[in-house]
C-alpha cells in the first residue's frame, strides 16, 4: 500500500472558518477576503450557512484558498478559526486542531436564553484558558470596542480582518486587503472601515 | 446597472451559486422565468426579479410551484426559453404538470431547476429529486461548482431545445449558497414573444394522444442516452484501477481525498454530471478498467444501483459498493473528511486522521436557536390564540413559514406540520377524528400556495375547526418576495391586481370570519374566543405588516418601550411573550431600545401595567 499521505502535504490550502450571530457583518468579511484574494491571485472558494441569519441564528462561513476543490471544512480540520462573537467560538472548536490559530472578538453577545435568565453564558476568561490550551493561538480582544473606536459599531468585520491579516497565515498582503476595502465596502464608510482593519491590525500584534 | 448584466466578457465576478445560475440563464437568452420562493433557490428568482425590472426578461412569483410549472409550460411551447425554479419540496407540488409535460415536450427551451438540501439546512425532508428525472424521463444534469453551475445553465437550453424537452438542473445548498470567482460570458439575446401553433393531437393529452406521446418520450429519452455517452459533463479522469463513481459536490472531495492519501496514480473517476440518463456504455467501459468501485453520492444510492446493474448486463462481478455500514450513509450531507475517510477504508491505504482536540471538558454552551423576531406579529397573535384557548384540549396544526418557529417554548404554539398548506386540511382530519379543539395557523403566501383548497374541502365537509391566517403582507421567511395579496404599489410596482384573502375566505361560504389586529391584545383575545366557539369552520384573519418588512420599506418606527419602576417581576413578558428584545440586569426585566419595533403587546400584557412607552 502507498504512502499515509496527510494533508499537511497540501501546503498550498488554507482552511478559515468564520462563525457570528446573524447581522454582525461575517458575510461581508467574506466577500473582502474573497476579492482580496483574487487581487493576491490565490484561488478561493467559499460556503455558508445562513438558514435564518435575519432571526437570531449563528453565521458560519467556510473559507478555502489554495488548490483544493472542497469549499467545506470538516470537524478538527480549519487552519483559522475566527469568531465574532466569543460563545459562538467556543462553540466551533470542533473545527479545531491542535495547530489551528484562533482569533475572537470578546464582546459577548448572549443568546436570548441567557438574557432572559435561563442559560448560563460560559465564563470568558475560563473560556480563553481553554482555547489557548488546546489550539496552537487564541489572539482575543474586545473588537467591538475598537469598531466604536473607528467609528461605527458595525466596523466590527473589518477590525476583526485586520487581526486576521496581522497573523500572516493567509496568502494575502494587508495592502490587497485594504484595496478590497476601498472597492467592496460602501463609499461612505471605507474611511471607518479602514480605521478599525488598521485597530484590529494592531490590536492583533499585542494580543 | 444589475451586476447580473455586465456585458463584461471574460471578467471574474465574485459570485453565489445562485448568482451564476441566475447569470447562465441570462447569458443563455431566458426570457421568461416564473418561480415559488424556497431555500435553498431562492436568490435566482431574487436576481431574475431584479433583472426583469430592468430588461424585458418576463419574471414572475407563482403562486406556487404547480402553478410556476404549467406558466413555464404555456411560455416554452410559445417558443420563449423559460426557466422555472424551485426547492426540492417545490417538486412535488410541480410534479403533476412535471409528469405530462415530460409527454409533451416543448418548443422553446425550459429548464427546471430544483434545489435539494442534504442535511436540511433550512426543509423539512431531504428527498433526492433525482428520482423525478427517472421518474419523468427528463435529462438531469448536475454541476459539481459555482462555475460549472453557469456552465450547465447555459448548455441546457441547448439541450432542451436539441431534445424538445425540458431538462432538470438539479444543485444542493453547497452549490447555491458557495461562492467562487466565475468568468463571465456573452449575454444572450432575449426572444421576448413567440407563437403557439396547434397541433391538438401533440397538445391535448388524452389517452389516444399520451399513448403516442408516451412513445415519443422514449425515442427522446434514448436520444439523450446517446449524449449522455458523450457529453463533458460526464468524464473519466485517472488510469488506475481503484474506480471511483461521483457527483455533485463528492467530487470535490473525491478530488482533494486522493491527493490528500496520494494514491491519484491508483485511481480512476468517473464524474457524473448528467445523471439522467446515465451513460451506460461509459459507464461499463470504465467498470471493465477497474477492480473495485466505489460510488459516492449524497443522498440515495441512485447511481450505486444503476451501476450494480450495467455490471450485471456486462457480466462483471467486481465489488461494487457506496451506502451502508463503514461506508456512506443516506443520511445528511458529505464533508471532506468523511469522504477521505471512506475513500481510504475501502481501498485499505493507510490513513491516520488529523489529531483533533478534546472536547470533553467544553462546557455546556447556549443555543442559540432562531427566533420570532422582536415585534413580529405572529407572537402576539400566538398569544392571544393561547390565551382564548385557555383550559381546552387543544391541537395546533401549523404550517410553513416563518411562523413555524412558534412551536418552541414559551408560545409552543405548534404540533404538527408536514408541508405547505397542511395546516387547513390536516386540521380537517385532527377534528373529525378527535374530540380535541383544532387550531390551524397559516401564513399569507402559504394560504395562496396551498391553503384554500383545503379551506374548501373544509367548508364543504362542514369541519369543525379555527384557521388563523397570520397575514403579514409578504413571503417573509424566504426574504420578503410578493405574493397574490401583497400591495405592489408599496414595493413601487405597477400592473399588478391585489387579491384579498378576506374576500377569498367569504367567496367560499365560511361561516364565520374575524379581522383582527394582533398588537391589540384584548380585543384579539375576544375575537378568538367567539372563533372557537363557533361550530364550523370560522376563519381568523390576523393582520399586522411583517416587522422585518416593514423596516425595509422605511416604515415609520415606534418609540420603544420601556420598564419602569412600577415592575414587581411577575415576568409574564419574559415567560409568555419571551420577545427577543427583554434581558434581564441585576435581576430586573429590561427592555432594549435599540430592538423594541413598540408593538406595544408587552405593555398590555403586564398585570402591572409597568412597560411604559419611552417618552420623546
Amino acid at each position: 500500500m502507498t504512502a499515509t499521505g496527510q494533508r499537511k502535504e497540501n501546503m498550498n490550502t488554507i482552511r478559515l472558518i468564520i462563525v457570528a450571530v446573524g447581522g454582525q457583518g461575517n458575510l461581508l468579511a467574506s466577500k473582502v477576503l474573497g476579492e482580496a484574494a483574487l487581487l493576491a491571485g490565490v484561488p478561493v472558494r467559499m460556503s455558508e450557512i445562513h438558514g435564518m441569519a435575519q432571526r437570531g441564528g449563528v453565521v458560519e462561513s467556510a473559507i478555502v484558498m489554495g488548490q483544493a476543490r472542497s469549499n467545506l471544512i470538516s470537524d478538527g480540520e480549519a487552519d483559522i478559526l475566527l469568531g465574532f462573537e466569543p460563545s459562538e467560538t467556543l462553540r466551533a472548536l470542533n473545527k479545531c486542531n491542535p495547530d489551528t490559530v484562533v482569533i475572537t472578538n470578546m464582546a459577548p453577545l448572549p443568546p436570548f436564553t441567557v438574557a432572559i435568565g435561563k442559560g448560563t453564558y460560559p465564563d470568558l476568561n475560563q473560556l480563553q484558558t481553554l482555547i489557548r490550551s488546546k489550539t496552537q493561538r487564541l489572539i482575543a480582544f474586545d473588537a467591538v470596542a475598537l469598531a466604536k473606536q473607528a467609528g461605527n459599531v458595525m466596523a466590527l468585520n473589518m477590525v476583526l480582518l485586520g487581526a486576521l491579516l496581522q497573523t500572516r497565515q493567509l496568502p494575502i498582503t494587508p495592502e490587497q486587503l485594504k484595496e478590497a476595502i476601498r472597492t467592496k465596502t460602501k463609499a461612505n464608510l471605507a474611511d471607518v472601515n479602514l480605521k478599525a482593519f488598521d485597530l484590529g491590525y494592531a490590536a492583533g500584534q499585542d494580543a | 446597472m444589475h451586476k447580473l448584466l455586465a456585458d463584461e466578457p471574460g471578467a471574474k465576478i465574485l459570485m453565489l451559486g445562485n448568482e451564476a445560475i441566475a447569470r447562465g440563464a441570462v447569458e443563455a437568452g431566458v426570457a421568461f422565468a416564473t418561480t415559488y420562493p424556497g431555500t435553498p433557490s431562492s436568490e435566482i428568482s431574487l436576481n431574475l426579479f431584479q433583472i426583469s425590472q430592468q430588461s424585458d426578461l418576463y419574471f414572475e412569483y407563482s403562486t406556487n410551484e404547480k402553478v410556476a410549472l404549467e406558466v413555464a409550460a404555456g411560455a416554452a411551447n410559445a417558443g420563449v426559453r423559460t426557466m422555472c425554479m424551485m426547492k426540492h419540496v417545490g417538486m412535488n407540488v410541480a410534479a403533476d404538470p412535471l409528469m405530462t409535460l415530460a409527454y409533451v415536450g416543448v418548443k422553446g427551451g425550459l429548464v427546471i431547476l430544483t434545489a435539494d438540501d442534504p442535511n436540511m439546512f433550512s426543509s423539512q425532508n431531504e428527498q433526492d429529486n433525482r428520482y423525478y428525472a427517472k421518474m419523468s424521463g427528463l435529462p438531469m444534469l448536475e454541476p459539481s461548482s459555482v462555475a460549472e453551475a453557469l456552465e450547465m445553465v447555459r448548455h441546457a437550453f441547448d439541450l432542451s431545445e436539441e431534445l424538445r424537452e425540458p431538462v432538470i438542473l438539479r444543485t444542493t445548498t453547497r452549490i447555491n449558497h458557495s461562492s467562487a470567482f466565475v468568468e463571465l460570458g456573452t449575454l444572450g439575446q432575449r426572444t421576448t414573444s413567440g407563437v403557439f401553433k396547434k397541433d391538438p393531437l401533440s397538445y391535448v393529452t388524452v389517452p389516444a394522444v399520451s399513448r403516442k406521446l408516451h412513445v415519443k418520450l422514449l425515442e427522446n429519452l434514448a436520444k439523450a442516452a446517446r449524449i449522455s455517452e458523450t457529453t463533458p459533463f460526464n468524464h473519466v479522469s485517472g488510469s488506475g484501477t481503484w474506480g471511483v463513481v461521483c457527483n455533485g459536490v463528492s467530487h470535490n472531495y473525491i478530488s482533494d481525498a486522493v491527493q490528500e492519501l496520494g494514491i491519484a496514480d491508483r485511481v480512476r473517476i468517473l464524474r457524473i454530471g448528467m445523471s439522467n440518463p446515465l451513460p451506460a456504455d461509459l459507464i461499463k467501459a470504465f467498470l471493465k478498467e477497474c477492480d473495485k468501485v466505489l460510488v459516492v453520492e449524497e443522498g440515495e444510492p441512485f447511481m450505486e444501483e444503476a451501476v450494480k446493474a450495467l455490471a450485471q448486463e456486462a457480466a462483471l462481478t467486481l465489488p461494487i459498493h457506496g451506502k451502508g455500514e463503514d461506508l456512506f450513509s443516506r443520511l445528511y450531507e458529505f464533508d471532506p473528511a468523511m469522504v477521505r475517510r471512506v475513500l481510504a477504508a475501502y481501498f485499505s491505504v493507510a490513513y491516520t486522521p488529523p489529531a483533533k482536540i478534546d472536547l470533553a471538558d467544553i462546557p455546556e454552551i447556549p443555543a442559540r436557536p432562531p427566533n420570532l423576531c422582536a415585534g413580529c406579529s405572529h407572537r402576539a397573535t400566538y398569544y392571544a390564540v393561547k390565551k382564548a384557548a385557555k383550559g381546552m384540549d387543544t391541537i395546533y396544526a401549523t404550517d410553513i413559514g416563518c411562523y413555524t418557529l412558534g412551536f418552541l417554548p414559551p408560545l409552543s404554539m405548534g404540533d404538527f406540520v408536514i408541508c405547505m398548506g397542511s395546516s387547513v386540511s390536516s386540521a380537517c382530519g385532527f377534528s373529525r377524528a378527535t374530540d380535541q379543539k383544532v387550531v390551524a395557523f397559516i401564513g399569507d403566501s402559504t394560504f395562496f400556495h396551498s391553503g384554500i383548497t383545503g379551506l374548501i374541502n373544509a367548508v364543504h365537509n362542514n369541519h369543525n375547526f379555527t384557521l388563523v391566517i397570520l397575514d403579514n403582507g409578504i413571503t417573509a421567511m424566504t426574504g420578503h418576495q410578493p405574493h397574490p395579496g401583497v400591495d405592489m404599489a408599496a414595493m413601487q410596482m405597477e400592473g399588478y391586481h391585489r387579491v384579498s384573502i378576506e374576500a377569498v375566505v367569504r367567496a367560499l361560504g365560511v361561516g364565520h370570519i374575524t379581522l383582527v389586529k394582533p398588537f391589540k391584545v384584548k380585543k384579539s383575545i375576544t375575537a378568538i374566543e367567539e372563533a372557537l366557539a363557533y361550530k364550523g369552520v370560522s376563519v381568523i384573519i390576523s393582520q399586522e405588516i411583517c416587522t422585518l418588512y416593514a423596516r425595509s420599506l422605511k416604515m415609520p418606527r415606534q418609540r420603544p418601550f420601556q420598564v419602569s419602576e412600577r415592575c414587581k417581576n411577575h415576568r409574564d413578558c419574559i415567560n409568555e411573550l419571551g420577545c427577543p428584545a427583554f434581558y434581564l440586569d441585576a435581576n430586573r426585566v429590561r427592555i432594549d431600545a435599540n430592538a423594541c419595533v413598540g408593538c406595544a403587546v408587552c405593555a398590555q400584557v403586564c398585570p402591572e401595567n409597568a412597560i411604559v412607552r419611552v417618552k420623546e
